[in-house]
């Protein structure tokens, strides 16, 4: 079924062996639009997002980039050049320096060559502030340093939309500040996000439409700042208010 | 010692040569078997990585001795004759490949599996993944392991005396079987050996420090 939005997912079910995990998700992004997905931890949360790229194929359910079909689609690895992931763990190469973090994927997958692909990994380490540390290697970096090498890395791709899991919950509370505020950026410049986060200051300011989840369910979607001030259900109130105790606002 | 060595050293050295080239193609050639090996027990379907285990349980499992026997002396009844130096280098190739799989198989599951996941992320391919991302870090970790085994492969090529392979343990028996030094001459043989492991752990160490990962 064509669609007209970005990324489109339908009825999304997943199950490690017995246990479901997700119980049926759906929802979609427009161009532009950031998405933030909060809940509770083993929700899912993170799964929808292994889920789009397949590095967990889902059980059931459809993913649309666009218009096409990507849960069955034969090249993969086509649709994941199109689709950043920024990870948890930042998933960087141990073996190469920050800007070879980002060239490999430019001379290995785009095909580009050297030259043009370090003028852009350049241009991407300067975007996230990391220019001056193009020749460390990922220990020499602090974390919220390797996050930012993470997001350059994503985005030297030009991907269509960039999936966020948990990006700063590796992260000492002092580094989150500097990873939320490249991503900030991001949205501002009109990136397409889909981000799971414990931060509800970044979630309150930055999305579009907040996605509040327990147990494999979408409870409540909406503005934020309905979310945060007049939810449809005590869970999200309960919820949300626990979690900016928890965290604070985030980013100062 | 040393006038036995400088009265025959044209046959030490040429022995020593033997050795070193025999070891040198067996270690490398070694390498690269033990790199298919591995990827085909880790990443393999169920048959592929079945017959790897088959394969290096049978050649872990019987003496390097054996095999070189039964590639000189038992293939010919096959058809197939080769020089004392082709069988030793097959034999060590084969055996030097079964031990550097499994070291090799160990430094790869070392490596986190992120690394692999990490790699489809930005769309390459399960193959790309491991042959830019994980073979590169497994291949660094895997140095003072194949250090070993080059210096094993070292000692162990004496074996191939016993099939005339004119290798430094080969010419220094003929040596001694002519001027019937046997201590000195053997004396020479083992400092020989010393000398170059020595030589080349200390290359082998440098190499290791100038690729190891910060």
């Amino acid at each position: 079924m064509p669609t007209k939005h970005l990324l489109k997912i339908e009825d999304l079910h997943h199950s490690f062996e017995n246990e479901e995990v997700l119980k049926g998700i759906s929802f979609s992004l427009d161009k532009g639009e950031t998405k933030v997905i909060v809940g509770p931890s083993g929700t899912g949360k993170s799964t929808i997002l292994n889920n789009i790229i397949r590095l967990v194929p889902p059980t059931r359910g459809k993913i649309y980039l666009e218009d096409t079909e990507i849960t069955s689609a034969k090249k993969i690895n086509e649709i994941r050049q199109q689709i950043g992931f920024v990870f948890q763990d930042f998933g960087l190469f141990n073996h190469l320096t920050a800007k070879g973090n980002i060239m490999i994927g430019l001379t290995k997958v785009k095909k580009m060559n050297k030259k043009e692909a370090e003028e852009l990994a350049m241009l991407e380490l300067d975007r996230v502030g990391l220019k001056e540390y193009a020749a460390s290697y990922p220990s020499q970096l602090s974390g919220g340093q390797k996050q930012r090498v993470g997001i350059a890395r994503a985005l030297a791709m030009q991907p269509k939309l960039i999936l966020f899991d948990e990006p700063t919950s590796s992260l000492d509370p002092e580094l989150t500040g500097e990873v939320l505020k490249v991503m900030r950026n991001l949205a501002e410049e009109g990136m397409t996000m889909l981000v799971v986060t414990h931060e509800m200051g970044f979630a309150r300011s930055v999305a579009d439409e907040l996605i509040f989840m327990e147990a494999g369910n979408i409870v409540e979607q909406g503005n934020p700042e309905k979310l945060f001030t007049d939810p449809d259900h005590q869970r999200t109130k309960e919820f949300l208010f626990q979690l900016t105790d928890l965290y604070g606002e985030g980013e100062n | 010692m040393l006038d036995i060595f400088m009265e025959y050293y044209p046959l030490f050295l040429s022995g020593l040569g033997v050795t070193v080239f025999v070891t040198i193609i067996s270690c490398f050639s070694g390498t690269v078997l033990g790199t298919f090996l591995a990827l085909g027990k880790i990443y393999g379907n169920k048959f592929v990585s079945a017959v790897v285990r088959t394969i290096i349980s049978v050649i872990r499992g019987t003496p390097l001795l054996v095999q070189l026997f039964i590639i000189y002396y038992g293939l010919p009844s096959w058809g197939i004759n080769m020089s004392p130096i082709t069988a030793a280098i097959i034999s060590f190739i084969i055996n030097s490949g079964v031990y550097q799989a499994e070291y090799l198989r160990g430094s790869i599951q070392s490596i986190s599996g992120s690394q692999l996941k990490a790699a489809q992320s930005i769309g390459m391919t399960k193959w790309q993944g491991i042959r830019h991302i994980i073979l590169p870090q497994a291949l660094r970790r895997v140095i003072p392991s194949w250090t070993n085994e080059f210096i094993y492969m070292i000692k162990y090529s004496s074996l191939a005396y016993v099939i005339g392979a004119r290798e430094l343990m080969t010419e220094g028996k003929l040596i001694a079987s002519r001027n019937y030094q046997f201590f000195d001459v053997y004396l020479v043989v083992a400092l020989i050996y010393l000398i170059v492991i020595i030589f080349f752990v200390a290359i082998f160490n440098r190499i290791e420090k100038k690729v190891t990962i910060p």
